[in-house]
């Protein structure tokens, strides 16, 4: 089959590869029909994870039709469309048993701190992802679910991690009516968080980014305010200027390790890997929240520490969350949403990308050329 | 303002905010939103009919876990098995240092860039070798506006350092070579 290969930092190429076989009795063999490339696969493609091997194939966003099925499934067959949360799920660890389906005990060796990810290096789990014509779904009965026949492939994909998790880190932040809140990341993670913050009753929503077009993404597709970071010398001072210096009620983080803002910062987090990531979005949520206030988390930051600002964090009395999010848990909800016409996942794809040609696809994204937004990736044989 | 006791007023009333934005506050309320709490106790809510599930063979090895798991999680990915030198540094990582020592991370980070250069030359071996051309998609540029994208932006200052990160392997493979050579041709002039 046809996959996308790391190579090495910045490197990947698309090569001949095994087809995956079951390894599992609960196993299914799923042919990929759609993906997508993630923030979070720029982690990777930026050489920050550790355990990021040549060799194996990334992507955690994807739909496609059962192959094959392992001899314990019982809930998929051969042919069915399903489409297959980010998170590798057991159902019956302890986490799984509580809900919590994106820290899994059962499904990750290489780490206990993280749960297993699909394509996402060796420190979730070692499992190869859907940047690929197959890919193995481990704990078919668990994980994936049939496509509802209403729901366009397109936001079918993007349901399987930008979408949910948008949607989880709003619910994170605690948001009461009338509360203003504060979207740091204008990318598809940033963009469902802020509508998704107006569906749980927000008074006013400002979106943080310094590209452009994303920001004009955020005013007429999130309906949010827009602050551009690179127009201020001083955006934690703004953000209190147009927040009546009291600061806002509640932040989401959805930019991560790779924050700009900070040359220094930038530098030692993500060029010469000495912290895990360049936390500066964070820290200027620390700083620009007011006292009391939530901060929901959902940016990615890698296991070696980082200069988060805790001092501040405490003598405001903050409130931090975060996780990896629980996408099946999100479904049954985000899918009357995505149907009721509340959220519109797919308004948010500007590039749709032949799996051949998958390089040029994470350059176009990692450097935010040509007004991308979130890429898609087809497969050959789709 | 904080210096008061009254929150400041909004700029829309929720009448406003629901004409304008569709689907507003139809969470309202947190038994709506799916997350909250974050625990739930339901060991049947997601479709596992097991305790403990079934047991994934070792097929290809013994399996590197790390020290901080009780024994080897049932299921795991078999992406690209430890092999080579890089596969050495791991297995020292994983078997000597929990996740909570910076030891552990930056093993594991350099195994990272051994493996890219012994992937180079694994892959230049079997007559496919690295294309940075091809292989870091620079060649989508020129369709991409690339001046037009990147006006206004502040993380165009470090991205001038992104090709010394996909150089990197390439200039220490060479410095090897040359090094390699300069002693190979001391201790031929020394035998002559
Ligand atoms: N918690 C989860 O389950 C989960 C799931 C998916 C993605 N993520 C993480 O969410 C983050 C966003 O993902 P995405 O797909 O939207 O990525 P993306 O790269 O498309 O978007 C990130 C955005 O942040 C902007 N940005 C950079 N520095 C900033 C700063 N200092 N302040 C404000 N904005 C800044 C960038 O310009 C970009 O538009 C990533 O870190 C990703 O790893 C987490
Ligand atoms: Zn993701
Ligand atoms: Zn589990």
């Amino acid at each position: 089959m046809r996959a996308m290969v790391y190579r090495g930092p910045y490197r990947i190429r698309t090569e001949e590869k095994d087809v995956p076989r079951i390894e599992h009795p609960n196993d299914a063999i799923v042919r990929v029909t759609l993906a997508a490339i993630c923030g979070s696969d720029l982690h990777l493609y930026h050489g920050l994870m550790p355990d990021t091997r040549v060799g194996t194939t990334f992507g955690h966003e994807f739909i496609g039709v059962v192959d094959s099925v392992g001899p314990s499934v019982q809930s998929l067959k051969p042919g069915d469309r399903v489409m297959v949360p980010f998170n590798i799920s057991c159902g019956s660890c302890f986490y799984c048993a509580r809900g919590m389906l994106a820290n899994c005990h059962n499904v990750n060796p290489n780490a206990t701190a993280v749960g297993g990810i699909y394509g996402y290096s060796h420190t979730t789990g070692g499992y190869d992802g859907g940047q690929a014509e197959y890919v193995r779904v481990p704990f078919a009965d668990v994980g994936p679910t049939v496509i509802p026949d209403w729901m366009h492939d397109e936001d079918a994909v993007l349901l399987t991690d930008a979408t949910a998790t948008g949607y989880f880190g709003a619910q994170l932040g605690d948001i009461r009516q009338g509360d203003v809140v504060v979207v740091f990341g204008a990318g598809p993670v940033g963009l469902v968080a802020a509508q998704s913050a107006w569906l749980m009753g927000a008074g006013r929503v400002i979106v943080v980014d310094h590209l452009d077009y994303r920001l004009e993404k955020a005013r007429d597709f999130a309906h949010a305010e827009t602050v551009n970071f690179a127009e201020h010398d001083d955006v934690v001072v703004h953000l209190k200027r147009i927040t009546d210096h009291l600061g806002a009620d509640v932040a989401i983080d959805c930019v991560g390790a790779e924050a700009d803002g900070n040359f220094m910062q930038q530098v030692a987090g993500t060029k010469l890997k000495l912290q895990g990531g360049s936390p500066v979005a964070l820290n200027w949520a620390i700083d620009a929240v007011r006292k009391g206030a939530t901060i929901s988390v959902m940016g990615a930051y890698g296991p070696v520490p980082s200069a988060v600002k805790f001092g501040d964090a405490m003598n405001k009395g903050l409130t931090l969350r975060m996780n990896q999010c629980p996408v099946k848990r999100q479904w049954p909800r985000l899918f009357e949403h995505v149907r009721n016409g509340h959220l519109r996942p797919r308004d948010m794809v500007t590039h749709r990308i032949p799996l051949e040609h998958i390089a040029e696809g994470y350059h176009i994204f990692s450097s935010k050329l040509d007004g991308c937004i979130k890429p898609l990736i087809v497969p050959s044989a789709a | 303002m904080a210096y008061w006791p009254q929150k400041p007023p909004l700029p829309e009333t929720p009448e406003q905010l629901r004409a304008r934005i569709p689907g507003w506050g139809v969470d309202l309320d947190p038994k709506d939103r799916p997350s909250v709490p974050q625990e739930v106790f339901d060991p049947g809510a997601y479709g596992a009919r097991w305790e403990f599930p079934d047991r994934q063979p070792e097929r290809y090895g013994p399996r590197e876990r790390s020290i901080e798991h009780a024994f080897l999680p049932p299921v795991f990915g078999t992406s690209a098995p430890l092999h080579g030198v890089s596969g050495r540094i791991r297995r020292f990582a994983y078997d000597r240092f929990s996740e909570g020592r910076n030891a552990h991370w930056l093993l594991l980070i350099a195994a990272d860039r051994v493996d890219t250069f012994e992937g180079l030359l694994a892959s230049a071996a079997r007559g496919r070798p690295d294309d940075p051309v091809t292989e870091t998609g620079v060649l989508a540029e020129a369709r991409s506006h690339p001046i037009a994208s990147r006006a206004g932006r502040v993380d165009t200052h470090h991205q001038v350092l992104d090709p010394l990160v996909v150089g990197g392997p390439w200039v220490l493979a060479g410095a090897g070579v040359l090094a390699a050579a300069v002693a190979a041709g001391r201790a031929l002039s020394r035998r002559g």
